[in-house]
């Protein structure tokens, strides 16, 4: 089967100096390649700095890469126009860790979530109202809610509402970089349902980007560790925690609080 | 052994901007022995931020403490004078807080902000004073302490800054320090490496600790007790490994199963739902009688609506808040 979402040889690079015209490079992304298949969740691990949310911004053409490329659905994304990329852009949405900063403060939640609707042009007012409805009792919001402001909301319900926006334009990707890191474990579990539920109904992909290995496990198909701007590890779950190769897979699993002092996966250092 | 700290009966409310006044924290009671860590577990809306910033008289300008007493090394620090409250409060309780970016000032080198909190505590002269900020620093960063010392908090990782406010947190050598979810920010590696350091730090100088969490994981192998908060009460309290592996408190137990298995390595436990605690925490400010999570508790019983439980001891150190267990 084709991936939904193939990568080879990414390369990202930011000027590392003061000045903007600093020869000195920060490799961000030093050469990722992977692959999702659709309807699947991969979780993307790794140390903060190691290039997961650059990854994340170049997947969901937010960001130009250096250089190697991007295919979704089978078509080379980064050789394209920008004309071209605005037509995949709805395709791939991003939910973010802090929904305090991603939500505008000043919007209630019919208006934030209909925003994307409104940008396309493409529907009436009383669709996008509609839609809004439809959107916010799929994320289990109650109606009542639409005309609440961010502030107004729990932290739970601030992250619904921001996987309802990401669901308006029904994308085929979801790329949730730390969308639970910033909860409460009981809220976790809740939205982690949510995905869940949504993936089934919606056959929707995951890209799952945490530091929560146990979270990672309990979601996703297959996992992949990143370090210094490459991918060191990656395959199935199962493999991944019972025979974790690379340093950077044991710290992570190693430095993954656990309930359990007893339980055996981990490897010793 | 007589507690560093002994918390007896809190109650702190805030002034809504109605004038409606909403509770906070409600009878809250727990010693600390020296040199001991204890836990705090609770949720958003817990109240345990509140509870930080109530031993310390840090609250908002619209925060009452209604009643109770804090006593530390025998003072009672609610009525403390505002200058013997100055003395306490990073000489000898340090707080350290979650996000290390907006405690640190952005124009000053590192180095400078922890021999500031030296400073301010302790008349030394300046090569003194230099000496024992190299000597903080180097506790914190055993590898490069030199060039950090020089460095701006824009040029450090957050882990880096944190460590920052614990050199500053230390500086004194306080009896106790108070930190509010100082790892939330980090990365797991990072956060592991800052807890261990405090505890080398707490061994070494002999000073307790309140570590505030949300992530119950978080206080296996670190701390002593725990004691888990709801709605602003001690829902239980006892050792770590007897809460974490045998929780009596409805609350407690209901939180724990939320987890997801570690690791679920076998397919079929792998994207299996979670348990939920149903229902939303309670809003505190509507004054609701009776236990505050009796609304979404599987073993509710008639008495639940009407009274509120207080605690009963299960074993010797643990204590459990729920009619369950009244004697």
């Amino acid at each position: 089967m084709q991936p939904l979402l193939r990568i080879e040889n990414l390369v990202k690079h930011y000027a590392a100096g003061r000045s903007a015209s600093s020869r000195d490079k920060l490799a961000a992304l030093d050469g990722v390649s992977l692959s999702i298949a659709p309807q699947t969740t991969l979780a993307l691990l790794g140390k903060s700095g190691s290039g997961k949310s650059t990854l994340a911004l170049c997947i969901a053409c937010l960001e130009r890469p250096t250089s190697g490329s991007i295919w979704f659905e089978g078509v080379g994304v980064t050789a394209l126009a920008e004309s071209e990329r605005r037509r995949v852009r709805p395709q791939i949405q991003l939910v973010f860790q802090d929904p305090a900063s991603s939500l505008n403060p000043r919007w209630t939640a019919l208006e934030i979530v209909s925003e994307p609707l409104l940008v396309q042009q493409r529907f009436t007012k009383q669709e996008r109202i509609e839609k809004t409805h439809t959107l916010l009792d799929r994320v289990a919001l109650p109606r009542k809610m639409a005309s609440r402001r961010p502030d107004e909301l729990s932290g739970g319900q601030k992250q619904r509402l921001a996987i309802a926006r990401a669901l308006a334009l029904e994308p085929k990707l979801i790329i949730l970089d730390e969308a639970l890191s910033a909860l409460d474990c009981s809220v976790q579990a809740q939205i982690s349902n949510l995905l869940l539920d949504l993936q089934s109904s919606l056959g929707l992909t995951y890209l799952f980007i945490t530091h929560d290995f146990a979270m990672a496990a309990h979601l996703a198909d297959q996992i992949a560790v990143m370090d210094r701007g490459r991918i060191v590890e990656s395959g199935l779950t199962e493999k991944i925690l019972s025979f974790p190769c690379h340093q950077a897979t044991r710290s992570l699993l190693a430095a993954t609080p656990s309930l359990a002092e007893t339980q055996n996966v981990l490897v010793e250092l | 052994m007589t507690p560093i700290l002994e918390v007896q009966n809190l109650h702190v409310a805030y002034f809504a901007p109605t004038g409606q006044l909403c509770p906070a924290l409600a009878g809250v009671h727990f010693d600390l022995a020296p040199g001991e860590i204890l836990g705090v577990l609770g949720e958003s809306g817990s109240g345990k931020s509140t509870l930080a910033a109530s031993l310390l008289r840090l609250l908002p300008s619209n925060g009452k403490i209604q009643q109770g007493k804090v006593l530390f090394d025998g003072i009672n620090l609610l009525e403390a004078s505002p200058q013997n409250l100055r003395k306490i409060r990073g000489g000898r309780i340090s707080l350290i807080v979650q996000e290390p970016s907006s405690s640190l000032h952005p124009t000053l080198q590192v180095g400078r902000q922890v021999s500031d909190a030296l400073a301010a505590h302790k008349p030394l002269d300046r090569s003194t004073l230099r000496e024992k900020t190299g000597q903080l620093l180097s506790t914190v960063f055993p590898a490069d302490a030199e060039r950090i010392s020089r460095s701006y908090p824009h040029e450090l990782s957050g882990g880096q800054r944190q460590r920052v406010l614990i050199a500053q947190a230390i500086a004194c050598r306080p009896s106790l320090v108070i930190a509010d979810e100082p790892t939330a920010s980090l990365d797991p590696t990072t956060q592991q490496e800052i807890l261990l350091l405090f505890r080398t730090l707490t061994q070494k100088f002999g000073m307790a600790m309140i570590l505030i969490t949300h992530n119950p994981a978080l206080l296996t192998g670190f701390a002593d007790r725990i004691l888990v908060l709801y709605a602003g009460r001690v829902a239980e309290i006892g050792p770590t490994a007897t809460v974490l592996s045998s929780p009596q408190h409805p609350y407690t137990e209901a939180l724990l199963r939320c987890l997801p298995s570690h690791f679920a390595d076998e397919r079929s436990v792998r994207k299996a739902r979670l348990h939920v605690i149903a229902g939303d925490p309670p809003d505190l400010s509507l004054h609701a009688k009776g236990c505050q999570f009796e609304p979404r508790c599987t073993d509710r019983m008639e008495i639940c609506k009407c009274d509120e439980p207080a605690g009963a001891a299960v074993s010797e150190l643990h204590n459990v808040a729920c009619f369950k267990f009244a004697g």
